[in-house]
């Protein structure tokens, strides 16, 4: 048996029809005057917390769109060495290498297609450069399908926080 | 024409034009009553956005359906399509011209209005659009046609869930009308009179019938909740099985008018049950509120406004407490529960009433209503012990027999 399933003890039979219904009517009148769960969404975020300033907050390890690190030069870390678009499962990665005069290889062209993706975070997890990340964001509307190919400007320019991914010394997220 | 048919005529027309306004504009609040009492009973908020505290909420809605596009169903029966939103709207609206809402109003006027004449009206004016010496027979009359509309809705759509639905809707209103007017026996045996205002003064007279008459109270509650479609009763919409039942094909306004005209029989429900079983517009422990004059009228509308409100909230209450009854149990509750434990209780109140009258010698309204009251409690215990022990309501319907189970049978011999 999986851990944590619970085995409820039922009666067969149930003889309590009339407390039952009174007892039922008792809980939903209680739950009338409980304390709100609802978020209102515009003005209360998921990210209020890593903001500063609301109860609601989102695991840090959530996997939304990319975001690229740059250096202290704002130059991309990425170094086009080609493993994100080899181990992206979904193929939604496209990289066009290009190598500078000093011989240190960047990418000419950088996109993601995040309608392809999947998030599944193997490019952040295969990075040796530590340059692309999923990000813990998840506002994404925008007004036309193509849009949606980030290309590197746009997601070097992204602010959102990281995500730190699944850590296997740490299943829990403790 | 004389003066004064004239003038009842005018009064008449105002009351008529005041009564379905409050009507049309308060079914429109219930909705978003509704969806307010449901959210808070789940923990959340509601529609808060549109207005404040959500109250145009009603309005985006109406604006919203008209805009819609009205979509007719292949092959459906295009013209019994559109009558049947009619059909449910109309008696659902009709039964509100009966129930008085508040204390008749003194009203004496006599003016000319140029060439339409002169208009005299004279002595209390009864706060109900038509003071029906038929009374709640005209309400039970009318609310059972509202079912042709269902019925009709679900056969035109050409639509197998809407069938399906229209086919549960009839049979369960016509199940449950039995037993609501066997409910209303009782009541018609202790005030001797159909008509609501005369059920109204004898309560005013004596205790509300919900004392004497419990138990009818309750059986024409549980009916009530069965005409309305209300859940636990909600076979004819039951979404987890028939999408939406006898209105899955309608769209817009159409759509619209079926919730209408749901809400709209809520209101009438609860308006009985507030008249004939909780003293109508009367205000308990006084008799000021019969001295007649503004003051005492407005305040009766007012109770009987908050009388209402509370029996429509109990139905929302009901709704997120009970879950939907199956389709069988629905049909056993109707007619082997309900309609002979009312026939029976007819028994226990003729008896009772006579005998509190000619053993007891008991005349006195109030004395005679409380001492029915006690005859009330012992029933009630009887019912409601049988009823929390499941005698009446049987779980899952008898299993097939395990193949060989028993010798001498053949398996499929059924």
């Amino acid at each position: 048996m999986a851990i944590g399933v619970k085995v409820m003890k039922r009666p067969d039979r149930q003889v309590s029809y009339v407390r039952a219904t009174l007892k039922g009517m008792a809980l939903t009148f209680k739950h009338m005057f409980e304390k709100k769960v609802t978020m209102q969404y515009p003005e209360q975020k998921s990210t209020d917390r890593e903001h500063g300033m609301g109860e609601y907050s989102i695991t840090n390890r959530w996997r939304g769109t990319h975001r690229m690190l740059t250096d202290e030069q704002g130059r991309s870390k990425c170094v086009a060495c080609g493993l994100c678009p080899q181990i992206c499962p979904s193929n939604c990665i496209k990289l066009v290498p290009g190598e500078d005069e000093q011989g240190n290889r960047y990418p000419l062209i950088y996109e993601i297609d995040e309608f392809r993706c999947i998030f599944c975070g193997y490019c952040q997890e295969v990075c040796p450069e530590e340059a692309i990340h999923v990000g813990v964001h998840f506002e994404n509307a925008e007004y036309s399908r193509d849009r949606f190919v980030y290309d590197l400007e746009r997601l070097s320019s992204q602010t959102h926080a990281v995500s730190t991914l699944w850590d296997p010394a740490d299943p829990r997220g403790e | 024409m004389t003066p004064e048919m004239k003038g009842y005529l005018l009064v008449s027309a105002v009351k008529m034009l005041i009564v379905f306004t409050i009507i049309l504009i308060g079914v429109a609040l219930l909705t978003l009553m509704e969806r307010k009492v449901s959210a808070w009973m789940q923990n959340r908020r509601g529609p808060n956005r549109v207005g404040w505290a959500g109250l145009l909420q009603p309005a985006a809605d109406g604006v919203k359906n008209i805009l819609k596009e009205e979509t007719f169903p292949a092959l459906a029966n295009r013209y019994l399509f559109l009558v049947a939103p009619a059909l449910s709207f109309i008696p659902a609206l009709m039964l509100s011209a009966v129930i008085p809402f508040a204390a008749p109003l003194p009203l004496d006027f006599d003016f000319t209005l140029g060439p339409l004449g002169r208009f005299v009206h004279q002595g209390p004016m009864p706060m109900v659009v038509a003071d029906l010496p038929v009374g709640f027979l005209f309400v039970i009359a009318v609310s059972s046609l509202g079912v042709y509309g269902i019925a009709l809705a679900g056969w035109s759509s050409n639509s197998k869930y809407a069938l399906l639905g229209g086919l549960r809707a009839s049979a369960q209103l016509i199940s449950y009308e039995v037993a609501m007017g066997l409910s209303l026996i009782p009541v018609l045996l202790l005030s001797g009179n159909v008509s609501f205002s005369s059920i109204i003064a004898h309560q005013q007279a004596g205790t509300w019938y919900v004392l004497p008459l419990t138990f009818s109270f309750f059986v024409f509650l549980v009916a009530g909740f069965a005409e309305t479609n209300r859940l636990p009763f909600d076979l004819p919409e039951a979404e987890s099985e028939l999408i939406a039942g006898y209105h899955t094909e309608y769209s817009a306004m159409k759509f619209s008018f079926f919730f209408i005209a749901e809400y709209a029989n809520v209101v009438t429900v609860c308006a009985m049950v507030t008249t004939l079983f909780f003293g109508g517009w009367d205000i308990p422990f006084t008799h000021w509120d019969e001295s007649g004059g503004l003051l005492p009228t407005l305040a009766t509308w007012l109770v009987f406004f908050l009388k209402v409100l509370f029996w429509v909230f109990f139905v929302m209450w009901i709704r997120w407490t009970l879950p939907r009854f199956r389709y069988d149990q629905l049909m056993a509750l109707g007619w082997k529960v309900l309609m002979p434990l009312a026939l029976a209780y007819i028994m226990v109140v003729c008896v009772a009433i006579y005998g509190i009258e000619r053993w007891l010698g008991i005349t006195d309204p109030t004395a005679a209503g409380l001492a029915l009251f006690g005859v009330n409690v012992i029933v009630m215990l009887l019912v409601f012990g049988l009823l929390d022990s499941g005698v009446f309501i049987r779980g899952t319907p008898r299993r097939p027999r395990p193949l060989g189970g028993r010798a001498g049978r053949a398996p499929l011999a059924g």
